[in-house]
């Protein structure tokens, strides 16, 4: 038995300044933003018969068995469950997870859920790990994180390559572009090349605006098959293609080759089972927590050669008007980045193919592709999609 | 470095069964990892298989302390407390002579000389209990 498998509804919580606009916990987020996705494709709360869920709420406590937090507070009896945590990517592996329990019949509506409010809690703490187990190898040696481990692939790619702490730029100063055409988007005030290499040195040769923004953020998306759905829901719904994901490590010490992500195998897994090529992909949507994971990320899907990646986004190819444009919302270097982003680019590139992107929609939006990273380079998931 | 109860340090390692030896060495100055008697290779962080080909069958050795280091960056910032007397210094990842590779430190007075593939050989910071850190310098 396989079905299709679609994503039918979002919900993206609003913010303001980086911060919840509507100041509700973590729980109430998730559970407005599930009934709100659920709306969108034109079901209810009762069809819902499957959650997905991951984040870095409440440990311990109400978070520990996070699912059956997320269950109780939503309301609902699901038969099928997945708490599967890699980092930022666990919002698209759940995209794939999901789509195997429906194509088998084992659900029909599957929830995905995440909010953070790390910026409003000023809970951010990912250096607290205490030193014990994998993390008395680690935690002793004052690696700042996550941003160090991204900083030893960075110094590793630019050995090895030459790429440029300008070229890394490139990428943020793009990202920057795109969030002007982003109304939703919290960062869009002018950026160029040379504040980027001024802002202050972090972690070398990563810069304080090589990284991410800290906001909160939090929202739903929900899977299901065609047949459940309505007239004007169907229409509207992306269908899910292609979907494969990876696992190396969770220390950087344990990462094989740091100039090479996990994405080098999940994605050419997605592109397979979707059955396309680099140049059937109108929207890219890929994970960037730091510039480097971008340029990273471009090598590992192949969209350009091992090294290449320094020149492939010169010139201001992936911002907008460029030959190649990605990360439409301003990304998690200039929209929003709530610690684990992995689902927001999955809203970005629904939005896109749904035709829902107002200024920066782009021209032709028929295939999209995703690609989240989540640890220290430890994990990713490609996604492939399509609203045909 | 001094330790006493009122200054704040790194994070002590909370040592387990496994672990223990490679702290033990470490307090006594050396540097020992185990090998598998099944693919010949060294392993680092030590456990209870080998991470390459899942054999239970580890000898432990003392290792040369030799490596140099594969890539590096700077903590501008300290990660916590007990770092905030060691901004900013060197966290690199040092590929061992024996193999495996360690994130580890090298102390410097020189942050410009820092390179990749420069030599570094093994040293120890002795932290609070028993517990000594290997930690690198340029050889």
């Amino acid at each position: 038995m396989t079905r299709d498998v679609v994503i039918a509804g979002i919900a993206e919580a609003g913010l303001d300044k980086g911060v919840f606009a509507e100041p509700v916990s973590v729980l109430d987020i998730q559970a407005q933003c599930a009934s709100r996705a659920v709306a969108d494709a034109g079901l209810q709360m009762a069809d819902v018969d499957g959650l997905l869920t991951a984040g870095l709420w409440a440990v311990p406590g109400a978070g520990t068995l996070m699912p059956l937090s997320v269950v109780e507070h939503l309301g609902i009896k699901p038969r099928f469950v997945d708490g599967t945590n890699i980092g930022g990517s666990a919002f698209d592996a759940h995209v794939a997870h999901a789509a195997m329990a429906i194509e088998k019949g084992y659900c029909d509506v599957a929830v995905i859920t995440y909010a953070s409010d790390q910026r409003s809690a000023s809970g951010r703490n990912l250096a607290g790990k205490p030193p014990e187990l994998n993390m008395q190898f680690d935690s002793p040696f004052g690696l700042l994180t996550p941003i160090g481990s991204y900083a030893l692939a960075a110094q590793r790619h630019m050995h090895e390559y030459g790429t440029t702490s300008e070229q890394l730029a490139e990428i943020a100063v793009a990202a920057r572009r795109w969030a002007q055409l982003n109304p939703a988007a919290t960062k869009r005030d002018d950026l160029s090349i040379d504040d980027v290499l001024s802002s202050s040195m972090i972690s070398d040769p990563l810069h304080k605006l090589d990284a991410c923004l800290v906001t909160d953020g939090g929202g739903a998306v929900v899977v299901t098959t065609p047949e459940k759905l309505g007239a004007a829901a169907r229409k509207r719904a992306v269908y899910v293609r292609g979907y494969g994901e990876s696992v190396s490590h969770w220390t950087i010490n344990s990462m094989p080759d740091l100039t090479t992500t996990p994405a080098a195998k999940s994605g050419p897994v997605a592109m397979q089972m979707a059955g396309v090529t680099h140049a059937d992909l109108d929207v890219v949507q890929i994970y960037d927590s730091f510039t480097i994971t971008v340029l990273l990320t471009l090598e590992a899907l192949g969209f350009c050669k091992p090294g290449e990646g320094g020149a492939f986004v010169e010139n201001g190819r992936i911002a907008p008007g460029g030959a190649f444009p990605m990360n439409t919302s301003g990304g998690g270097l200039s929209c929003s980045h709530p610690g684990m982003y992995g689902m927001f680019l999955l809203f970005e590139a629904v939005r896109q193919l749904r035709g829902d992107a107002g200024e920066r929609q782009l021209e032709k939006a028929t295939t999209a592709l995703v690609n989240g990273t989540g640890g220290g380079l430890s994990s990713t998931a490609t996604v492939v999609m399509s609203n045909r | 470095m001094t330790t006493d109860s009122a200054t704040p340090t790194r994070p002590i390692p909370i040592v387990d069964t496994i672990t223990a030896r490679f702290w033990k060495a470490a307090s006594e100055g050396r540097l020992e990892l185990p090998r598998c008697n099944a693919c010949d290779r060294v392993h680092y962080y030590p456990r209870a298989i080998c991470p390459h080909c899942g054999s239970e069958d580890l000898t432990w050795e003392q290792l040369s302390g030799r490596g140099a280091i594969y890539s590096w960056t700077v903590s501008r910032r300290p990660p916590g407390a007990g770092f905030k007397a060691l901004v900013p210094y060197v966290v690199a990842l040092i590929d061992l002579e024996e193999g495996p590779r360690m994130l580890s430190n090298v102390r410097t007075d020189d942050l410009d000389s820092i390179a990749i593939g420069m030599a570094v050989t093994v040293d120890f910071e002795a932290l609070a209990g028993d517990i000594s850190l290997p930690i690198f310098r340029p050889a």
